[in-house]
């Protein structure tokens, strides 16, 4: 079956922004599994102005992970931590100019990636994150089989 | 540069191809059917290619029929081999877990209406076991179906040996050879073969047209009503053009077929000599029982839609067994039935080369493969977890 790409997408594909780690990250999250292709982790430097000074990503996946991960970073880069929360796959999907209806499960990834490297820094700094809970349990048991 | 690399999908026409197509399209257009000049024509021709399509799998003209493509020889021989056994109180089929959707599925719709299937493992390097199969037969056994060479790792099965077990049991063999034809020897005589699925365009003929060896004395039935077309059996008229074009790449094909096979296993052990050097790749199927054209392997840490696409992007076209290029979430049915975990069996790729290819395409696929496999696991936090545990072989 052939997919169509969005020039967006295929443009953060083939160059996307923001790929790395962060040695000294004040936040890191990770989700998805690789047995069912995907697996995206993101490191969040943030200030002391709750802003993200700096974010990375590092994904195993298809096209449209790499680019959901891509332009989701560039999308909460320099933003408060507390705006990253509201953060959606559909405004990651719309940034790219559409998914195919199979990949939209990877711009969901990537809402799930930014929201547990978002919970991991206030798990580290001790505070506590009602919507970073909900979040959270849903990345382990996450099986993106049910979201498309 | 373009290379194209992906010739189990399927081939550029050939030019022998096309020389016999666009005359026919334009001056055949007799219906075969039709007793006036431009029939019988049409009728001659089609005589003709039967004939050449039969030398080719030395066969006879009579067990050949003309089918819309391999699926619909595949669906074709497996529903009948079944009625037949049905008829005769037999509701048992062998086959194996590598078959392509074009007989698994058919199979699949058999088992609903009550027919009962062992699917044979075929072990990591892809390859039945006679012993298996043999063990495997029971008095109900109707039809031992098992293909010629698989389409995603090139595993050539022993086909022979499967023939002469069921000639021996007085079980109906079908094979689906659809990436066999006109690649390597294909003798239904020799093989032992009882019915035979093949495609044109896996040969550089048209989409389109394939067709069903059916040996004489297999009472086959009409697969589509409603003409005296194919011997009565499948009814619509003939698609002449695309029939004889199959019939010209055919004879092409299997006049050329040594020197094509040495051709092509030359550039085949050159990629696979080149790529094994790319740290945790693993080569899939079997070292020797191995299709002269198709490669196929696996790169830990990457994952198989962006290797393709990031290879499309440098001018190569290539495969994948991943789940995402096959539009379903699971990682293709050939490799997990070579025991490869799912992570590995995402990871995918598979260049099948053909005689329009040269060294020098292989030399560039060799350049990027590598430097595009390196990239993305730069990228890949599977790799990064793989690395807490071995030392990083780009850094020695």
């Amino acid at each position: 079956m052939a997919m169509e790409y969005s020039e967006k997408v295929m443009e953060h594909f083939a160059h996307p922004h923001n790929v790395g780690t962060i040695e000294d990250a004040d936040g890191i999250g990770e989700v998805g599994n690789a047995k069912c292709g995907d697996i995206m982790r993101m490191y969040l430097k943030i200030d002391e102005n709750e802003i993200i000074q700096d974010i990375k990503f590092q994904t195993f996946g298809c096209a449209s992970a790499i680019a959901t991960s891509s332009i989701a970073t560039d999308m909460i880069k320099g933003r408060p931590v507390s705006e990253a929360l509201t953060l959606t796959n559909k405004a990651v999907v719309e940034a790219l100019d559409g998914l195919p209806a199979v990949k939209v499960h990877c711009s969901v990834l990537a809402e799930q990636a930014v929201k547990a490297a978002v919970a991991d820094y206030y798990k580290r700094k001790g505070v506590p994150c009602d919507e970073c809970e909900t979040c959270v349990s849903c990345v382990h048991e996450h099986d993106h089989r049910e979201e498309e | 540069m373009f290379v194209y690399a992906d010739n189990a999908a399927t081939t550029a026409m050939s030019k022998t191809a096309a020389d016999a197509m666009l005359p026919a399209m334009q001056e055949l257009y007799g219906n075969p059917s039709s007793l006036h000049q431009k029939g019988r024509e049409a009728n001659m021709a089609l005589l003709g290619a039967r004939e050449t399509v039969a030398h080719c799998l030395n066969a006879d003209p009579k067990e050949i029929y003309f089918t819309g493509c391999g699926t619909e020889a595949d669906n074709w021989a497996i529903l009948e081999a079944a009625r037949l056994g049905a008829e005769a109180g037999k509701k048992h089929i062998i086959s194996d877990t590598i078959e392509h959707h074009a007989v698994l599925h058919t199979l699949k719709k058999l088992e609903k209406q009550g027919f009962e299937v062992t699917y044979l493992p075929v072990h990591e390097n892809g390859l039945v076991r006679l012993g298996e199969l043999e063990a495997a037969v029971r008095p109900d056994t109707c039809l031992v179906t098992i293909m010629f060479c698989n389409n995603e790792i090139g595993t050539l099965q022993p086909v022979r040996e499967i023939g002469a077990l069921c000639r021996e049991k007085g079980i109906l063999f079908h094979t689906d050879a659809v990436q066999a034809v006109g690649h390597v020897p294909v003798d239904v005589q020799k093989d032992n073969i009882d019915m035979l699925s093949l495609s044109g365009h896996k040969f550089h003929a048209p989409k389109g047209v394939g067709a069903l060896y059916c040996k004489k004395g297999v009472k086959l039935k009409n697969f589509i009503e409603g003409g005296a077309q194919e011997r009565g059996r499948r009814g619509g008229t003939e698609a002449i053009p695309a029939i004889l074009a199959m019939a010209a790449a055919l004879r092409e094909s299997c006049g050329h077929l040594t020197e094509n096979m040495e051709k092509v296993t030359a550039m085949r052990d050159k990629l696979i000599d080149g790529l094994s050097k790319i740290p945790c790749a693993r080569c899939n199927g079997d070292p020797e029982h191995k299709a002269p054209g198709i490669v196929s392997f696996c790169f830990e840490g990457v994952e198989g839609e962006s290797l393709l696409l990031r290879l499309d992007l440098a001018g190569i076209c290539a495969s994948s067994g991943s789940a995402c290029t096959s539009g379903s979430l699971d990682p293709s049915h050939v490799l997990l039935a070579l025991g490869l975990p799912h992570e590995i069996a995402h990871g995918s790729l598979r260049l099948s080369l053909c005689e329009y290819n040269s060294m020098e395409d292989v030399d560039y696929i060799l350049e990027q493969v590598p430097e595009v496999v390196r990239t993305l696991r730069q990228m890949s936090p599977v790799w990064l977890h793989m690395l807490e545990h071995m030392d990083d072989p780009y850094q020695s």
